[in-house]
């Protein structure tokens, strides 16, 4: 065997072991909802158990449904997340920058995660009405976190003696926060917005379904009030590849962005 | 070879009175007088006593921690001092000693996200200079550093004797009367390290400066400095400045090897041995 050949062998092999397991998964699914085992073991109706393959085809039946919702899920996600980015990165900014600001606000960012998003999002329906506004607080409330703490490590790891090397090469405080601090924290970024993608996915379901907005979320709520549970298995996939594929793109970002390390 | 071109309109005023005969050249000397240090309760230095004339080079050795890179930031102005005073480019205040000030960290601390050529013209982008000006001016000394070819390689890919000449090109382009070199070659082989040393030697010949090299090891000291100062152990006191055997050899090998050399390495080492009681 070439070493390319044994290169793409060991590469393949990374995916083998995942796939060959969610094959299996899917087999023991469609054999378990097909002969009607959970069904029975839940001691309901097998309709309310689809198989992979019929939500296969529900996917497929519903996919202009599917795609409508899924878009409008998307938009918030992108909104809600690009809103806690910008605000994120210029608080962290702020607080790095202000000592007295920092020691001020850090234990109350901290504490603010104490509080569940389930107990704010009432209070968002009532301030900005039903719709997708409440919905885009929350995504862009539960990103913000993420976002603001690790950009703030990030720019607090920076080598001291990088700083006062700077100093004497007459860089003033921005000439440093442009040189050395800013790139030494756009890993911590990035890991937090990797973080805060994921989670806005979470907002974006939860969101929907207590404001009565639109999307995805909203659409899996209706469709266990009608039984469609193939439906919200479609839906559910949709919303997993829209997460990876959003987690993927940022990776794929900092590898091209970040490329020191 | 004077690089003035290259230097700002200030250093090399600086330069220019330092190099004239008939000014004692307050621009470029060090003189540190009475000056202490001290971390809260931790007194670092005590009473320290030094002086260098403009274009000398000073060695510092002393056992770890006797507060030897501390007294390279309270020269350059990164600190100041809690008692006496310290002149350094003509300036006491701490402000005005970080213009005339080049610092050459320990670690070479070149950015990872920069190319070598731009880490080296870092100081000229930070005076306002473009970046397709500060790149020709700093590249055009790659090649004299034996650099050329490695004007766009990113730092983690240079050998470690080569970072170390980037790191010093970085000092030495921010063209400030007065460089201070904390253990410049310490994370170098022995073998690098001495060819380093010889290479230092050579451009501080073609490019004097005011110097202060703190190193620990004393043969490193001697070779590159007029003058040594011993310290003693925490806090940091002169325990005695030898002169440097003079004038620097080129070859680093019979440099050192020299029966005057030997002597002086000998002093030195007593004098440390002394102070460690």
């Amino acid at each position: 065997m070439s070493a390319g050949a044994r290169r793409r062998a060991i590469r393949g092999g990374r995916w083998l072991l995942p796939a060959v397991l969610i094959a299996v998964l899917i087999g023991l699914w469609q054999l378990a909802a097909s002969t009607g085992a959970i069904a029975d073991a839940l001691n309901i109706k097998p309709f309310l158990v689809p198989s992979p393959a019929e939500v296969a085809d529900s996917l497929w039946q519903n996919r202009s449904l599917l795609a409508e919702n899924a878009w409008v899920t998307l938009r918030e996600i992108v909104i809600g997340f690009a809103i806690a980015l910008l605000a994120g990165l210029a608080f962290a900014v702020l607080l790095h920058l202000f000592e007295t600001l920092r020691r001020a606000f850090y234990p109350l960012v901290v504490a603010s995660q104490t509080i569940p998003i389930v107990v704010v999002a009432p209070i968002l329906v009532v301030w900005f009405g039903f719709g997708n506004g409440p919905t885009l607080a929350v995504i862009a409330l539960i990103c913000f976190f993420p976002i603001t703490v690790n950009a703030l490590d990030g720019l607090r790891s920076v080598d001291p003696s990088a700083t006062k090397m700077m100093r004497t090469l007459d860089a003033s405080r921005w000439q440093t926060f442009r040189w050395v601090e800013a790139p030494s924290a756009l890993p911590y970024v990035f890991s937090g917005a990797k973080i805060a993608v994921a989670v806005a996915v979470i907002g974006a379901v939860f969101g929907e379904q207590v404001s009565s907005g639109e999307g995805l979320g909203r659409l899996i709520l209706q469709d266990g009030y009608h039984y469609e549970v193939a439906r919200q298995f479609a839906s559910v996939f949709v919303l997993s590849a829209m997460a990876i594929s959003l987690f993927g793109l940022l990776a794929l970002a900092e590898r091209r962005v970040v490329t020191w390390r | 070879m004077r690089q003035d071109t290259k230097m700002p309109t200030q250093a090399r005023e600086f330069a220019a009175a330092a190099a004239s005969p008939a000014s004692p050249s307050p621009g470029a000397a060090i003189s540190i007088r009475g000056a202490g240090h001290a971390y809260g309760e931790l007194r670092t230095l005590e009473g320290l006593d030094l002086e260098v004339p403009a274009h000398g080079v000073l060695g510092l050795v002393g056992p770890s921690g006797c507060g030897k890179s501390t007294l390279l930031e309270l020269v350059c102005g990164l600190r100041d001092p809690l008692d006496g005073t310290i002149e350094a480019g003509g300036e006491r205040r701490a402000p005005e000693r970080l213009r005339r000030c080049a610092y050459m960290p320990q670690r070479d601390l070149l950015l990872p996200w920069l190319s070598a050529l731009d880490n080296a013209a870092l100081a000229l982008r930070n005076r306002g200079a473009s970046r397709a000006r500060a790149r020709r001016e700093a590249g055009e000394l790659f090649e004299r550093f034996g650099l050329t070819g490695f004007e766009r390689t990113p730092p983690a890919q240079l050998s470690g004797g080569m970072r170390q000449r980037v790191a010093f090109l970085r000092t030495l382009v921010a063209g400030k009367p007065v460089l201070l070199l904390d253990e410049p070659f310490a994370s170098l082989d022995a073998i690098t390290r001495g060819e380093m040393q010889q290479w230092l030697a050579g451009a501080l010949g073609a490019d004097p400066r005011t110097v202060v090299l703190v190193s620990h090891d004393i043969e490193e000291a001697l070779y590159l400095s007029d003058q040594v100062a011993v310290l003693s152990p925490r806090p940091g006191r002169v325990l005695a400045t030898l002169r440097a055997p003079a004038p620097r050899a080129p070859d680093r090998d019979a440099a050192v090897t020299d029966p005057e050399f030997v002597a002086a390495r000998e002093r030195a080492m007593t004098a440390l041995r002394e102070g460690a009681r």
